[in-house]
Protein backbone atom coordinates (compact mmCIF):
# COMPACT_ATOMS: atom_id res chain seq x y z
CA UNK A 1 0.00 0.00 0.00
CA UNK A 2 1.52 4.02 -0.51
CA UNK A 3 1.53 6.09 2.30
CA UNK A 4 2.55 8.69 -0.33
CA UNK A 5 2.69 9.90 -3.70
CA UNK A 6 4.25 13.10 -5.14
CA UNK A 7 3.79 13.67 -9.07
CA UNK A 8 5.41 16.74 -10.56
CA UNK A 9 5.80 18.79 -8.01
CA UNK A 10 7.01 22.03 -8.55
CA UNK A 11 7.67 24.97 -6.40
CA UNK A 12 8.88 28.67 -6.28
CA UNK A 13 9.77 31.52 -3.94
CA UNK A 14 9.25 34.36 -6.20
CA UNK A 15 10.98 33.90 -9.63
CA UNK A 16 13.55 31.21 -7.58
CA UNK A 17 12.15 27.56 -8.00
CA UNK A 18 13.22 25.49 -5.35
CA UNK A 19 11.95 22.23 -6.25
CA UNK A 20 11.31 20.69 -9.53
CA UNK A 21 9.88 17.63 -11.27
CA UNK A 22 9.89 15.48 -7.82
CA UNK A 23 7.91 12.77 -8.47
CA UNK A 24 8.42 10.02 -5.92
CA UNK A 25 6.39 7.58 -3.69
CA UNK A 26 6.54 5.33 -0.23
CA UNK A 27 4.61 2.52 0.61
CA UNK A 28 3.21 1.79 4.04
CA UNK A 29 5.71 1.14 7.07
CA UNK A 30 8.89 1.98 5.36
CA UNK A 31 11.44 4.38 6.76
CA UNK A 32 12.14 7.08 3.67
CA UNK A 33 15.02 9.86 4.35
CA UNK A 34 15.47 12.69 2.39
CA UNK A 35 19.36 13.59 1.86
CA UNK A 36 20.92 16.19 0.06
CA UNK A 37 23.42 19.78 0.61
CA UNK A 38 22.34 22.50 2.55
CA UNK A 39 19.97 24.83 -0.02
CA UNK A 40 18.78 21.53 -1.93
CA UNK A 41 15.05 21.90 -1.25
CA UNK A 42 15.17 19.52 1.49
CA UNK A 43 12.97 20.95 3.99
CA UNK A 44 10.62 23.03 1.71
CA UNK A 45 10.09 19.20 0.08
CA UNK A 46 9.08 18.18 3.60
CA UNK A 47 6.69 21.19 4.31
CA UNK A 48 5.02 20.50 0.99
CA UNK A 49 4.49 17.07 2.25
CA UNK A 50 3.40 18.07 5.58
CA UNK A 51 1.06 21.55 3.59
CA UNK A 52 2.38 23.78 5.16
CA UNK A 53 3.23 25.68 2.10
CA UNK A 54 1.34 24.57 -1.47
CA UNK A 55 3.49 23.71 -4.23
CA UNK A 56 3.00 25.95 -7.59
CA UNK A 57 2.18 22.63 -9.46
CA UNK A 58 1.71 18.80 -9.09
CA UNK A 59 -0.07 16.37 -7.35
CA UNK A 60 0.54 15.15 -3.51
CA UNK A 61 -1.54 12.19 -2.18
CA UNK A 62 -1.75 10.84 1.01
CA UNK A 63 -2.99 7.76 2.00
CA UNK A 64 -4.60 6.86 -1.32
CA UNK A 65 -6.57 10.64 -1.35
CA UNK A 66 -5.57 13.90 -3.11
CA UNK A 67 -4.61 15.88 0.16
CA UNK A 68 -6.80 18.98 -1.18
CA UNK A 69 -9.89 16.28 0.35
CA UNK A 70 -8.76 16.15 3.42
CA UNK A 71 -9.78 19.15 6.60
CA UNK A 72 -6.24 20.29 8.71
CA UNK A 73 -8.41 17.75 11.42
CA UNK A 74 -8.59 14.88 9.33
CA UNK A 75 -5.24 15.49 8.00
CA UNK A 76 -3.72 15.88 11.56
CA UNK A 77 -5.36 12.29 11.64
CA UNK A 78 -3.32 10.17 9.65
CA UNK A 79 0.12 13.00 9.52
CA UNK A 80 2.14 13.73 12.24
CA UNK A 81 4.98 16.34 11.89
CA UNK A 82 7.90 16.46 14.37
CA UNK A 83 9.50 20.14 13.82
CA UNK A 84 13.42 20.89 14.33
CA UNK A 85 13.16 23.42 17.47
CA UNK A 86 9.90 24.92 19.35
CA UNK A 87 9.82 28.43 20.72
CA UNK A 88 12.28 28.38 23.25
CA UNK A 89 9.70 30.13 25.68
CA UNK A 90 7.38 27.64 25.61
CA UNK A 91 6.02 27.47 28.86
CA UNK A 92 4.15 23.63 28.97
CA UNK A 93 4.84 20.68 31.05
CA UNK A 94 5.51 17.59 29.06
CA UNK A 95 2.75 15.64 30.06
CA UNK A 96 0.75 18.56 28.64
CA UNK A 97 3.08 18.97 25.33
CA UNK A 98 2.21 15.11 24.83
CA UNK A 99 -1.36 15.38 25.43
CA UNK A 100 -1.58 18.07 22.30
CA UNK A 101 -1.10 15.80 19.97
CA UNK A 102 -4.54 14.06 20.94
CA UNK A 103 -6.13 17.97 19.36
CA UNK A 104 -7.41 15.94 16.51
CA UNK A 105 -9.19 13.42 18.00
CA UNK A 106 -10.81 15.34 20.93
CA UNK A 107 -14.46 17.11 20.18
CA UNK A 108 -15.28 20.71 20.66
CA UNK A 109 -14.66 21.93 23.68
CA UNK A 110 -11.14 20.74 23.66
CA UNK A 111 -11.20 18.46 26.95
CA UNK A 112 -9.46 15.23 27.57
CA UNK A 113 -11.09 11.88 27.95
CA UNK A 114 -9.83 9.08 30.21
CA UNK A 115 -9.00 7.23 26.90
CA UNK A 116 -6.67 10.01 25.30
CA UNK A 117 -4.73 10.20 28.44
CA UNK A 118 -3.71 6.16 28.56
CA UNK A 119 -2.55 7.07 25.19
CA UNK A 120 -0.51 9.95 26.36
CA UNK A 121 1.09 7.81 28.84
CA UNK A 122 1.77 4.64 26.68
CA UNK A 123 3.39 7.20 24.03
CA UNK A 124 5.38 8.88 27.21
CA UNK A 125 6.84 5.33 28.19
CA UNK A 126 7.00 4.37 24.53
CA UNK A 127 9.21 6.76 24.09
CA UNK A 128 11.13 6.86 27.66
CA UNK A 129 9.63 10.26 28.55
CA UNK A 130 7.55 9.61 31.62
CA UNK A 131 10.13 10.46 34.01
CA UNK A 132 9.73 13.48 32.93
CA UNK A 133 6.01 13.92 32.61
CA UNK A 134 5.68 16.92 35.42
CA UNK A 135 8.89 19.00 34.14
CA UNK A 136 8.28 21.43 31.76
CA UNK A 137 9.87 21.84 28.53
CA UNK A 138 11.83 24.80 28.67
CA UNK A 139 13.92 22.94 31.35
CA UNK A 140 15.14 20.09 29.15
CA UNK A 141 17.75 19.52 27.24
CA UNK A 142 17.67 19.22 23.93
CA UNK A 143 17.83 15.44 23.23
CA UNK A 144 14.97 14.98 25.83
CA UNK A 145 13.00 17.52 23.97
CA UNK A 146 13.12 15.89 20.95
CA UNK A 147 12.09 12.81 22.69
CA UNK A 148 9.06 14.40 23.91
CA UNK A 149 7.86 15.66 20.73
CA UNK A 150 8.18 12.23 19.29
CA UNK A 151 5.74 11.53 22.12
CA UNK A 152 3.50 14.23 20.83
CA UNK A 153 3.47 12.86 17.18
CA UNK A 154 3.06 9.40 18.26
CA UNK A 155 0.20 10.21 20.88
CA UNK A 156 -1.24 11.76 17.56
CA UNK A 157 -1.55 8.51 16.25
CA UNK A 158 -0.62 9.01 12.72
CA UNK A 159 -0.07 6.90 10.01
CA UNK A 160 2.49 8.57 8.54
CA UNK A 161 5.00 10.65 10.78
CA UNK A 162 7.39 13.65 8.91
CA UNK A 163 10.52 14.56 10.85
CA UNK A 164 12.69 17.55 9.67
CA UNK A 165 16.33 16.73 11.46
CA UNK A 166 15.31 14.94 14.20
CA UNK A 167 18.79 14.47 15.09
CA UNK A 168 20.69 17.42 13.60
CA UNK A 169 21.42 18.98 17.43
CA UNK A 170 22.17 15.87 19.23
CA UNK A 171 25.24 13.89 20.52
CA UNK A 172 26.04 10.59 19.54
CA UNK A 173 24.15 8.76 22.44
CA UNK A 174 21.06 10.83 21.11
CA UNK A 175 21.53 10.44 18.26
CA UNK A 176 21.58 6.62 17.76
CA UNK A 177 18.50 6.42 20.72
CA UNK A 178 16.27 8.83 18.30
CA UNK A 179 16.70 6.79 15.45
CA UNK A 180 16.01 3.19 17.38
CA UNK A 181 12.73 4.70 18.65
CA UNK A 182 11.51 5.63 14.82
CA UNK A 183 12.70 1.91 13.80
CA UNK A 184 11.09 0.53 16.99
CA UNK A 185 8.07 3.01 15.54
CA UNK A 186 8.07 1.74 12.32
CA UNK A 187 8.37 -2.20 13.11
CA UNK A 188 6.20 -2.03 16.00
CA UNK A 189 3.19 0.17 14.96
CA UNK A 190 3.64 -0.25 11.05
CA UNK A 191 4.16 3.84 11.27
CA UNK A 192 5.84 5.40 7.95
CA UNK A 193 8.71 7.58 8.79
CA UNK A 194 9.92 10.35 6.36
CA UNK A 195 12.49 12.12 7.63
CA UNK A 196 15.24 15.10 6.53
CA UNK A 197 19.00 14.29 7.63
CA UNK A 198 21.87 15.73 7.70
CA UNK A 199 24.16 12.77 8.39
CA UNK A 200 24.43 10.64 5.46
CA UNK A 201 25.83 8.12 7.54
CA UNK A 202 22.98 7.44 9.76
CA UNK A 203 20.39 7.81 7.09
CA UNK A 204 22.53 4.47 5.32
CA UNK A 205 21.54 2.57 8.60
CA UNK A 206 18.50 3.16 9.01
CA UNK A 207 16.71 4.04 5.72
CA UNK A 208 14.42 1.77 3.33
CA UNK A 209 14.99 4.26 0.21
CA UNK A 210 17.26 7.41 0.37
CA UNK A 211 16.35 10.29 -1.76
CA UNK A 212 19.33 12.92 -2.79
CA UNK A 213 18.53 15.87 -4.13
CA UNK A 214 20.41 19.01 -5.40
CA UNK A 215 19.48 22.34 -6.21
CA UNK A 216 15.66 21.09 -6.07
CA UNK A 217 15.91 17.90 -8.59
CA UNK A 218 16.18 14.66 -7.48
CA UNK A 219 19.74 13.23 -8.33
CA UNK A 220 18.81 9.55 -7.14
CA UNK A 221 16.46 7.35 -5.04
CA UNK A 222 16.65 3.55 -3.93
CA UNK A 223 18.58 1.88 -1.39
CA UNK A 224 21.25 3.08 0.54
CA UNK A 225 23.59 0.80 -1.35
CA UNK A 226 22.05 2.13 -4.70
CA UNK A 227 22.08 5.57 -3.46
CA UNK A 228 25.59 6.43 -1.85
CA UNK A 229 28.78 5.83 -3.71
CA UNK A 230 31.65 8.18 -4.25
CA UNK A 231 30.99 9.58 -7.56
CA UNK A 232 27.40 10.83 -6.85
CA UNK A 233 28.33 12.00 -3.33
CA UNK A 234 31.39 13.84 -4.57
CA UNK A 235 29.62 15.95 -7.19
CA UNK A 236 26.48 16.64 -5.43
CA UNK A 237 27.88 18.21 -1.72
CA UNK A 238 31.15 19.12 -4.04
CA UNK A 239 34.36 17.66 -1.71
CA UNK A 240 36.26 14.82 -1.63
CA UNK A 241 35.05 11.26 0.33
CA UNK A 242 35.72 7.80 0.59
CA UNK A 243 32.86 5.80 0.29
CA UNK A 244 33.32 2.19 1.41
CA UNK A 245 31.14 -1.20 2.79
CA UNK A 246 30.30 -0.37 7.03
CA UNK A 247 31.76 -3.19 9.25
CA UNK A 248 28.33 -3.66 10.29
CA UNK A 249 26.47 -5.13 7.49
CA UNK A 250 25.57 -4.20 3.83
CA UNK A 251 24.96 -0.94 3.79
CA UNK A 252 27.68 1.53 2.96
CA UNK A 253 29.82 4.05 4.97
CA UNK A 254 31.04 7.61 4.34
CA UNK A 255 34.65 9.20 5.41
CA UNK A 256 35.29 12.89 4.71
CA UNK A 257 38.80 13.22 3.47
CA UNK A 258 40.35 16.67 4.89
CA UNK A 259 42.50 19.04 2.37
CA UNK A 260 45.68 17.67 4.70
CA UNK A 261 45.10 13.80 3.51
CA UNK A 262 44.99 15.22 0.01
CA UNK A 263 48.31 14.41 -1.91
CA UNK A 264 49.04 16.49 -5.03
CA UNK B 1 -10.97 19.01 34.01
CA UNK B 2 -10.66 19.02 37.78
CA UNK B 3 -8.58 22.03 38.43
CA UNK B 4 -10.58 24.53 35.79
CA UNK B 5 -13.83 23.26 37.42
CA UNK B 6 -11.90 24.47 41.08
CA UNK B 7 -10.48 27.50 40.13
CA UNK B 8 -13.64 28.48 38.29
CA UNK B 9 -16.04 28.07 41.24
CA UNK B 10 -13.39 29.77 43.63
CA UNK B 11 -12.95 32.75 41.60
CA UNK B 12 -17.16 33.17 41.36
CA UNK B 13 -17.10 33.21 45.11
CA UNK B 14 -14.40 35.81 45.01
CA UNK B 15 -16.04 37.67 42.45
CA UNK B 16 -19.53 37.30 44.66
CA UNK B 17 -18.25 38.84 47.40
CA UNK B 18 -16.65 41.88 46.21
CA UNK B 19 -19.79 42.45 44.03
CA UNK B 20 -21.67 42.29 47.45
CA UNK B 21 -19.11 44.97 48.83
CA UNK B 22 -19.66 46.75 45.91
CA UNK B 23 -23.42 47.34 45.86
CA UNK B 24 -23.25 47.89 49.84
CA UNK B 25 -20.31 50.38 49.97
CA UNK B 26 -21.10 53.90 48.27
CA UNK B 27 -20.31 57.37 48.26
CA UNK B 28 -23.10 58.04 51.40
CA UNK B 29 -21.60 55.73 53.61
CA UNK B 30 -21.70 51.84 53.82
CA UNK B 31 -24.78 49.73 54.34
CA UNK B 32 -23.17 46.19 55.01
CA UNK B 33 -25.65 45.61 57.41
CA UNK B 34 -29.07 46.85 56.31
CA UNK B 35 -27.97 44.51 52.71
CA UNK B 36 -27.01 41.73 54.60
CA UNK B 37 -30.02 41.34 56.51
CA UNK B 38 -32.30 42.35 53.58
CA UNK B 39 -30.33 39.83 51.85
CA UNK B 40 -31.40 37.14 54.13
CA UNK B 41 -34.50 38.40 54.53
CA UNK B 42 -34.45 39.28 58.09
CA UNK B 43 -35.77 42.95 57.53
CA UNK B 44 -37.01 44.84 54.62
CA UNK B 45 -34.39 47.09 53.09
CA UNK B 46 -35.03 51.11 52.87
CA UNK B 47 -36.85 52.54 50.11
CA UNK B 48 -34.18 55.20 49.51
CA UNK B 49 -31.35 52.92 50.25
CA UNK B 50 -33.27 50.31 47.57
CA UNK B 51 -33.72 53.01 44.96
CA UNK B 52 -30.06 53.75 45.65
CA UNK B 53 -28.68 50.37 45.35
CA UNK B 54 -31.07 49.62 42.31
CA UNK B 55 -30.72 53.07 39.95
CA UNK B 56 -27.07 53.37 41.00
CA UNK B 57 -24.75 51.17 42.58
CA UNK B 58 -26.05 48.08 41.05
CA UNK B 59 -25.69 49.26 37.54
CA UNK B 60 -22.32 50.48 38.25
CA UNK B 61 -20.97 47.54 39.53
CA UNK B 62 -22.14 45.20 37.08
CA UNK B 63 -20.74 47.62 34.55
CA UNK B 64 -17.04 47.39 36.11
CA UNK B 65 -17.54 43.57 36.15
CA UNK B 66 -18.67 43.25 32.33
CA UNK B 67 -15.52 45.69 31.85
CA UNK B 68 -13.01 43.92 33.71
CA UNK B 69 -14.20 40.59 31.96
CA UNK B 70 -14.33 41.53 28.62
CA UNK B 71 -10.92 43.68 28.73
CA UNK B 72 -8.78 40.97 30.79
CA UNK B 73 -9.90 38.11 28.00
CA UNK B 74 -9.12 40.42 25.30
CA UNK B 75 -5.66 41.42 26.82
CA UNK B 76 -5.92 37.11 27.25
CA UNK B 77 -6.77 36.47 23.58
CA UNK B 78 -3.69 39.22 22.01
CA UNK B 79 -0.95 37.89 23.86
CA UNK B 80 -1.51 34.80 22.66
CA UNK B 81 -2.71 35.33 19.00
CA UNK B 82 0.25 38.13 18.76
CA UNK B 83 2.84 35.56 20.88
CA UNK B 84 3.80 39.04 22.24
CA UNK B 85 3.75 39.74 26.53
CA UNK B 86 3.29 43.55 26.00
CA UNK B 87 -0.37 42.78 23.66
CA UNK B 88 -3.33 44.10 25.47
CA UNK B 89 -6.86 44.73 24.00
CA UNK B 90 -6.34 48.11 22.50
CA UNK B 91 -2.96 47.20 20.77
CA UNK B 92 -4.36 47.10 17.40
CA UNK B 93 -5.24 50.58 17.69
CA UNK B 94 -9.10 50.30 19.30
CA UNK B 95 -8.03 52.63 22.03
CA UNK B 96 -7.02 55.63 19.54
CA UNK B 97 -10.04 54.66 17.43
CA UNK B 98 -12.93 54.55 20.41
CA UNK B 99 -10.87 57.99 22.43
CA UNK B 100 -11.16 59.43 18.57
CA UNK B 101 -14.76 58.61 18.09
CA UNK B 102 -15.60 59.32 21.46
CA UNK B 103 -14.01 62.98 22.02
CA UNK B 104 -16.14 63.81 18.25
CA UNK B 105 -19.35 62.83 20.18
CA UNK B 106 -18.38 65.00 23.44
CA UNK B 107 -17.46 67.98 21.23
CA UNK B 108 -20.65 67.59 19.59
CA UNK B 109 -22.57 67.84 22.54
CA UNK B 110 -23.58 63.91 22.17
CA UNK B 111 -25.46 62.45 25.77
CA UNK B 112 -22.81 60.34 27.33
CA UNK B 113 -25.22 57.21 26.57
CA UNK B 114 -26.54 56.37 23.92
CA UNK B 115 -24.95 59.35 21.99
CA UNK B 116 -21.15 59.22 22.80
CA UNK B 117 -21.23 55.06 23.07
CA UNK B 118 -22.15 54.79 19.45
CA UNK B 119 -19.51 57.38 18.13
CA UNK B 120 -17.08 55.69 20.39
CA UNK B 121 -17.70 52.13 18.99
CA UNK B 122 -17.69 53.59 15.18
CA UNK B 123 -14.64 54.67 15.61
CA UNK B 124 -13.16 51.67 16.99
CA UNK B 125 -14.90 49.66 14.54
CA UNK B 126 -13.29 51.92 12.11
CA UNK B 127 -9.83 51.37 12.88
CA UNK B 128 -10.15 47.47 12.97
CA UNK B 129 -11.55 47.99 9.61
CA UNK B 130 -8.32 49.82 8.78
CA UNK B 131 -5.96 47.30 9.56
CA UNK B 132 -7.54 44.74 8.26
CA UNK B 133 -7.36 46.52 4.75
CA UNK B 134 -3.80 47.45 6.02
CA UNK B 135 -2.92 43.93 6.55
CA UNK B 136 -5.06 42.27 3.84
CA UNK B 137 -2.33 41.95 1.12
CA UNK B 138 0.03 40.49 3.29
CA UNK B 139 -0.65 37.33 5.46
CA UNK B 140 -2.85 37.87 8.33
CA UNK B 141 -0.23 35.78 10.31
CA UNK B 142 2.47 38.35 10.09
CA UNK B 143 2.05 39.48 13.15
CA UNK B 144 4.68 42.05 13.20
CA UNK B 145 2.70 44.24 10.71
CA UNK B 146 -0.32 43.83 12.38
CA UNK B 147 1.61 44.93 15.81
CA UNK B 148 2.85 47.90 14.31
CA UNK B 149 -0.02 48.67 11.63
CA UNK B 150 -1.82 48.66 15.30
CA UNK B 151 0.79 51.06 17.29
CA UNK B 152 0.97 53.34 14.25
CA UNK B 153 -2.71 53.86 14.06
CA UNK B 154 -3.14 54.34 18.06
CA UNK B 155 -0.08 57.10 17.43
CA UNK B 156 -2.23 59.23 14.90
CA UNK B 157 -5.02 58.96 16.80
CA UNK B 158 -3.40 60.38 20.36
CA UNK B 159 -1.99 63.07 18.22
CA UNK B 160 -5.69 64.07 17.15
CA UNK B 161 -7.03 63.70 20.59
CA UNK B 162 -4.25 65.79 22.16
CA UNK B 163 -5.05 68.46 19.55
CA UNK B 164 -8.84 68.63 20.32
CA UNK B 165 -7.67 68.59 24.33
CA UNK B 166 -5.79 71.65 23.87
CA UNK B 167 -8.39 73.32 21.31
CA UNK B 168 -11.20 72.88 23.90
CA UNK B 169 -11.47 74.94 26.85
CA UNK B 170 -15.45 74.62 28.67
CA UNK B 171 -16.63 71.95 30.95
CA UNK B 172 -16.36 69.91 27.95
CA UNK B 173 -12.91 69.08 28.22
CA UNK B 174 -13.44 67.94 32.55
CA UNK B 175 -15.48 64.89 30.47
CA UNK B 176 -13.38 64.32 28.09
CA UNK B 177 -10.54 63.38 30.22
CA UNK B 178 -12.90 61.42 32.54
CA UNK B 179 -13.64 59.43 29.62
CA UNK B 180 -10.20 58.96 28.20
CA UNK B 181 -9.32 57.68 32.19
CA UNK B 182 -11.88 55.39 32.27
CA UNK B 183 -14.99 55.75 34.92
CA UNK B 184 -18.36 53.90 35.67
CA UNK B 185 -19.92 56.88 37.21
CA UNK B 186 -23.20 57.34 34.48
CA UNK B 187 -23.69 53.82 33.99
CA UNK B 188 -27.16 52.72 33.97
CA UNK B 189 -29.14 49.87 34.01
CA UNK B 190 -30.09 49.58 30.18
CA UNK B 191 -26.37 49.97 29.33
CA UNK B 192 -25.27 47.02 31.60
CA UNK B 193 -27.90 44.76 29.91
CA UNK B 194 -26.99 45.86 26.17
CA UNK B 195 -23.61 44.86 26.59
CA UNK B 196 -24.47 41.72 28.46
CA UNK B 197 -25.88 40.76 25.35
CA UNK B 198 -23.02 42.08 23.00
CA UNK B 199 -20.40 40.08 25.49
CA UNK B 200 -22.15 36.85 25.96
CA UNK B 201 -21.75 35.46 22.61
CA UNK B 202 -18.14 36.57 22.10
CA UNK B 203 -17.45 35.37 25.55
CA UNK B 204 -18.94 31.58 24.60
CA UNK B 205 -16.94 31.81 21.31
CA UNK B 206 -13.57 32.23 23.16
CA UNK B 207 -13.95 30.19 25.39
CA UNK B 208 -14.66 27.32 22.67
CA UNK B 209 -11.46 28.26 21.30
CA UNK B 210 -9.14 27.89 23.93
CA UNK B 211 -7.66 24.72 23.28
CA UNK B 212 -6.83 25.93 20.00
CA UNK B 213 -4.77 29.34 21.47
CA UNK B 214 -2.58 26.37 23.56
CA UNK B 215 -1.75 24.86 20.17
CA UNK B 216 -1.13 28.21 18.97
CA UNK B 217 1.41 29.03 21.16
CA UNK B 218 3.64 25.92 19.91
CA UNK B 219 3.90 27.64 16.41
CA UNK B 220 1.61 28.39 13.40
CA UNK B 221 3.30 25.24 11.21
CA UNK B 222 2.83 22.97 14.67
CA UNK B 223 -0.24 24.08 14.95
CA UNK B 224 -1.48 23.03 11.35
CA UNK B 225 -0.15 19.71 11.84
CA UNK B 226 -2.20 19.22 14.79
CA UNK B 227 -5.15 20.06 12.90
CA UNK B 228 -5.80 23.68 13.57
CA UNK B 229 -7.15 25.93 11.16
CA UNK B 230 -4.83 28.64 11.52
CA UNK B 231 -5.98 31.10 9.29
CA UNK B 232 -9.51 30.96 10.10
CA UNK B 233 -8.87 31.01 13.74
CA UNK B 234 -6.82 33.36 13.94
CA UNK B 235 -9.10 35.86 11.76
CA UNK B 236 -12.10 34.62 14.37
CA UNK B 237 -10.38 35.91 16.96
CA UNK B 238 -9.04 38.80 15.92
CA UNK B 239 -12.62 40.16 15.00
CA UNK B 240 -14.41 38.49 17.96
CA UNK B 241 -11.89 40.31 20.10
CA UNK B 242 -11.68 43.25 18.78
CA UNK B 243 -15.48 43.65 18.98
CA UNK B 244 -15.88 42.58 22.47
CA UNK B 245 -13.32 45.17 23.52
CA UNK B 246 -15.15 48.02 21.33
CA UNK B 247 -18.53 47.24 22.99
CA UNK B 248 -16.65 47.43 26.04
CA UNK B 249 -14.79 50.75 26.21
CA UNK B 250 -17.45 52.74 24.38
CA UNK B 251 -19.23 52.46 27.52
CA UNK B 252 -16.67 53.14 30.54
CA UNK B 253 -13.74 54.88 28.60
CA UNK B 254 -10.34 53.73 28.36
CA UNK B 255 -9.30 51.51 31.52
CA UNK B 256 -6.27 50.54 30.63
CA UNK B 257 -3.60 47.83 32.48
CA UNK B 258 -6.54 45.50 33.35
CA UNK B 259 -6.26 43.92 29.67
CA UNK B 260 -2.32 43.92 30.47
CA UNK B 261 -1.95 42.83 33.52
CA UNK B 262 -4.58 40.45 34.71
CA UNK B 263 -3.46 37.66 32.06
CA UNK B 264 -0.04 37.66 33.23
CA UNK B 265 -0.64 37.86 36.68
CA UNK B 266 -3.09 34.39 36.73
CA UNK B 267 -0.33 33.11 34.35
CA UNK B 268 1.67 33.44 36.53
CA UNK B 269 -0.67 31.75 39.76
CA UNK B 270 -2.36 29.16 37.14
CA UNK B 271 -0.02 28.57 34.64
CA UNK B 272 -0.01 28.75 30.66
CA UNK B 273 -3.23 26.51 29.79
CA UNK B 274 -5.67 28.87 28.46
CA UNK B 275 -8.80 26.69 29.10
CA UNK B 276 -8.58 27.31 32.61
CA UNK B 277 -6.84 31.28 32.10
CA UNK B 278 -9.63 32.11 29.74
CA UNK B 279 -12.75 31.72 32.74
CA UNK B 280 -9.96 32.50 35.31
CA UNK B 281 -9.70 36.13 33.06
CA UNK B 282 -13.33 36.46 33.14
CA UNK B 283 -14.04 36.25 36.57
CA UNK B 284 -10.76 37.67 38.10
CA UNK B 285 -10.85 40.40 35.76
CA UNK B 286 -14.41 41.58 36.81
CA UNK B 287 -13.50 40.98 40.35
CA UNK B 288 -10.59 42.93 39.79
CA UNK B 289 -12.62 45.75 38.56
CA UNK B 290 -15.29 46.09 40.65
CA UNK B 291 -12.77 46.24 43.47
CA UNK B 292 -10.72 49.02 41.58
CA UNK B 293 -14.28 50.63 41.28
CA UNK B 294 -15.62 49.95 44.84
CA UNK B 295 -11.94 52.03 45.96
CA UNK B 296 -12.50 54.71 43.32
CA UNK B 297 -15.69 55.98 45.11
CA UNK B 298 -15.02 55.06 49.44
CA UNK B 299 -11.32 56.28 49.53
CA UNK B 300 -12.90 60.17 48.36
CA UNK B 301 -15.27 59.19 51.30
CA UNK B 302 -12.77 57.98 53.75
CA UNK B 303 -10.72 61.10 53.41
CA UNK B 304 -13.40 62.90 53.26
CA UNK B 305 -12.89 64.84 50.20
CA UNK B 306 -16.11 65.85 47.49
CA UNK B 307 -16.23 63.79 44.18
CA UNK B 308 -14.22 60.57 43.13
CA UNK B 309 -11.49 59.46 41.18
CA UNK B 310 -11.88 58.11 37.67
CA UNK B 311 -11.43 53.91 38.56
CA UNK B 312 -8.80 54.38 35.84
CA UNK B 313 -6.89 56.04 38.11
CA UNK B 314 -6.65 52.84 40.16
CA UNK B 315 -5.97 49.74 38.38
CA UNK B 316 -2.55 50.78 37.68
CA UNK B 317 -1.70 52.30 41.09
CA UNK B 318 -2.87 48.96 42.59
CA UNK B 319 -2.32 46.21 39.81
CA UNK B 320 1.89 47.27 39.33
CA UNK B 321 3.01 46.90 42.19
CA UNK B 322 0.83 43.59 43.44
CA UNK B 323 2.53 42.38 39.87
CA UNK B 324 5.44 42.90 40.68
CA UNK B 325 4.81 41.05 43.96
CA UNK B 326 3.82 38.57 42.61
CA UNK B 327 6.52 38.52 39.53
CA UNK B 328 9.20 38.77 42.21
CA UNK B 329 7.49 35.95 44.62
CA UNK B 330 7.50 33.07 41.90
CA UNK B 331 10.39 33.87 40.15
CA UNK B 332 12.25 32.98 42.83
Amino acid sequence: MTALQLENIKCTYGSQTVLKDISFSVSKGRMFIIIGPNGSGKTTLLRIISTFIKPKTGRIEICGRPCQTYTRKSLAKVLAFVPQEVPPDFPFTVEEVVMMGRAPHIGLLGLESQKDKNIAAQAMKFTQTDHLARRKLAYLSSGERQRVFISRAVCQEPEIMLLDEPTAALDLGHQVHIMDMMEKLKQEKNITIIMVSHDVNLACMYADSLLLLKKGRMISMGSPQEVVNFKTLEQVYECVLMVDQSPLGKFPRVTLTPQKFLKR
Amino acid sequence: MKRIIITTLLLLVILGIIIFLGIAIGSSGSNLNELWQAFTGTMAMDPILATIIQKIRLPRVLLAAEVGAALSLGGLVFQALLRNPLAEPYILGISGGAALGAILGILLGFSRFIGVSITAFSGSMLTLFLILVLSAGKSIMQKDALLLSGVMVNAFCSSVIMFAISMTHDSRLHNILFWIMGDFSLAGNEQVLILFLLLLPCFILILGLTHKMNLLLMGQEMAMSMGVNVKTITLTLLVVTTFMVSATVCHSGLLGFVGLVMPHLLRLILGPDHRILAPACILAGSAYMVACDLLARWLPFLVSVQGEIPAGVITAMIGAPLFIFLLKKTSL
